[in-house]
């Protein structure tokens, strides 16, 4: 479904990708691991056409996207679902408004349907008579969890998760990790996860890919993952101080 | 979003003029394309507009009272005791054609394109402009639109307004404070004012307004780097912009037929 092929992406002068060559098959569960700074929120960005690649190219469904006209790429975007890591929610907007954002703008649904989404889009994520407050009235993990009623309103076929478990309490971060497997069972969507949560990798993962050094270093089952013979795997996934990691 | 460029930059401020040009042209583009974001544009319409209302009123009272005094002073002394009757005239156009254009400019300039660029610029680093694009919407259609063709329809409402309380103040100043003949006064007012001469502060107002809009959500969108980065890009839309006020005004009036 999506295939990344020698991506490359540079700021100012510091490569952070240096040829990411990835596929992510229909409805699987990819968690990519990484260091902090390592380039898996800019690896998830390129996806979504948030930033644009120096040189590679990513297909989805076999057509190349970034090199689409930018109205084209914002439909591409609309195939996807983002929860953001501080959930970006729109601060000027209640939460309601927030989830229906994406339908209000690029569906046919009248007001009456749209309520009902968002009503539902909520109660999937857990949260009942929230429609009316504003973000700055909720906690850290009800706004992850609205982000998240807003990434999967408008149905996505792939959703994109930058660090669903950071910033939350290991209870509320278990929670978010249920939702994302429901999610996956119920709408049979695709869903990427960037984390260095070694918990979560492990809870969620169908495949797990490793980024090092700007390219992906190892792809497998948690299985295959837990017995790599790679020094770098073995050190990142046991949190290991000593090891072939020393840039940290 | 503004992308990396991938060629080498010959002149940062070459550089920042073509990115400030692909917001203007980007934004001029996406005024005729469908959904039209018409509850941004109220919002946008109020808070240009009316909540603008107490400061331009202020800055138009004293402008309009400072020029009947200059006007009454100038007249009173250099041209002769009774003259001080063709000062309206002198008031009103020059109110109109260039003193509440540009204060009126430089006070939006500073009220509503740092409030542009403190908003778009909070939103660009809590990742909700990103959020915008990731929902598949355009956040030059989304943001900078509507406060662009708000603020191009608020500043020469604003200026009208203005003009008429600058006049007003600089009528009441001659009138009531310096006791001069009303009837000659108004009559003289009435006679040497056109209405073109409203017209052209209008339509330098109406640049404005799209200079400021332009600079203030420019900037916002190019804000990186926490609250200092907001800070610095309220600053910079507020410099920038009432620069470009006052070198375009000159050229403006200049080409505009007197």
């Amino acid at each position: 479904m999506i295939r990344i092929v020698g991506l490359h992406k540079d700021f100012g002068g510091k490569a952070v990708l240096r040829g990411v060559n990835l596929e992510i098959a229909r409805g699987e569960i990819m968690v990519v691991i990484g260091q902090s700074g390592s380039g898996k929120s800019v690896l998830l960005k390129h996806l979504i056409g948030l930033l644009a690649p120096d040189r590679g190219e990513i297909y989805i469904d076999g057509r190349e996207v970034t090199c689409l006209p930018r109205q084209a790429r914002l439909g591409v975007a609309r195939r996807f679902g983002y929860l953001f890591q501080g959930a970006a929610l729109f601060d000027s907007l209640t939460v309601a408004e927030n989830v229906a954002f994406g339908l209000e703008r690029y569906t046919a649904y009248d007001r009456n349907e749209i309520r009902r989404i968002v009503t539902e889009s909520l109660e999937r994520v857990g949260l009942r008579g929230v429609e009316d407050l504003m973000p700055q009235e909720l906690s850290g993990g009800m706004k992850k969890r609205v982000g998240l009623a807003r990434a999967i309103a408008y149905r996505p076929e792939i959703i994109l998760y930058d660090e669903p478990s950071t910033g939350i309490d290991p209870i509320r971060a278990d929670s978010i990790n249920d939702l994302i497997l429901q999610l996956k069972r119920e709408m049979e969507v695709t869903s990427v996860v960037i984390t260095h949560d070694m918990v979560s990798t492990f809870k969620l993962a169908d495949r797990v890919a490793m980024l090092y050094e700007g390219r992906i270093v190892e792809v497998g089952t948690p299985a295959e993952i837990r017995a790599s013979a790679n020094g770098v795997v073995q050190q990142f996934i046991h949190g290991r101080a000593t090891g072939p990691i020393t840039d940290y | 979003m503004i992308r990396t460029p991938r060629i080498p930059v010959i002149s940062p401020f070459f550089f920042q003029v073509g990115e400030a040009g692909l917001v203007a042209g980007r934004t001029f583009r996406a005024l005729f394309q469908r959904p039209f974001e018409k509850r941004n544009f109220v919002l946008q319409l109020e808070d240009i507009g009316v909540r603008s209302l107490p400061v331009v009123s202020l800055t138009a009272a004293f402008g309009g009272l400072v020029f009947g005094l200059q006007a009454y002073i100038g007249f009173h002394k250099y041209v002769g005791s009774g003259t001080e009757v063709y000062s309206g005239s002198i008031i009103a156009v020059g109110l109109a054609k260039e003193l509440i254009p540009i204060l009126v400019g430089l006070m939006l300039a500073g009220r509503v394109g740092s409030s542009m660029a403190a908003e778009i610029g909070t939103m660009k680093i809590t990742e909700q402009v990103d959020a915008l694009t990731s929902l598949g919407a355009d956040p030059i259609k989304h943001l900078v639109a509507p406060r662009m063709l708000a603020s191009f329809i608020m500043f020469p409402m604003l200026t009208l307004y203005g003009d008429i309380i600058g006049t007003f103040c600089g009528f009441a100043y001659n009138i009531f404070g310096m006791g001069v003949n009303r009837a000659i006064y108004l009559r003289n007012t009435l006679f040497y004012t056109r209405i073109w001469d409203i017209g052209i502060g209008l339509i330098k107002a109406s640049v404005f307004g799209i200079v400021v809009a332009i600079i203030g959500s420019w900037q916002g969108l190019r804000a990186e780097g926490g609250a200092e980065g907001v800070g610095l890009a309220t600053t910079r839309a507020v410099v920038i912009a009432s620069i470009i006020i006052l070198i375009l005004n000159f050229f403006l009036s200049k080409a505009l037929p007197n």
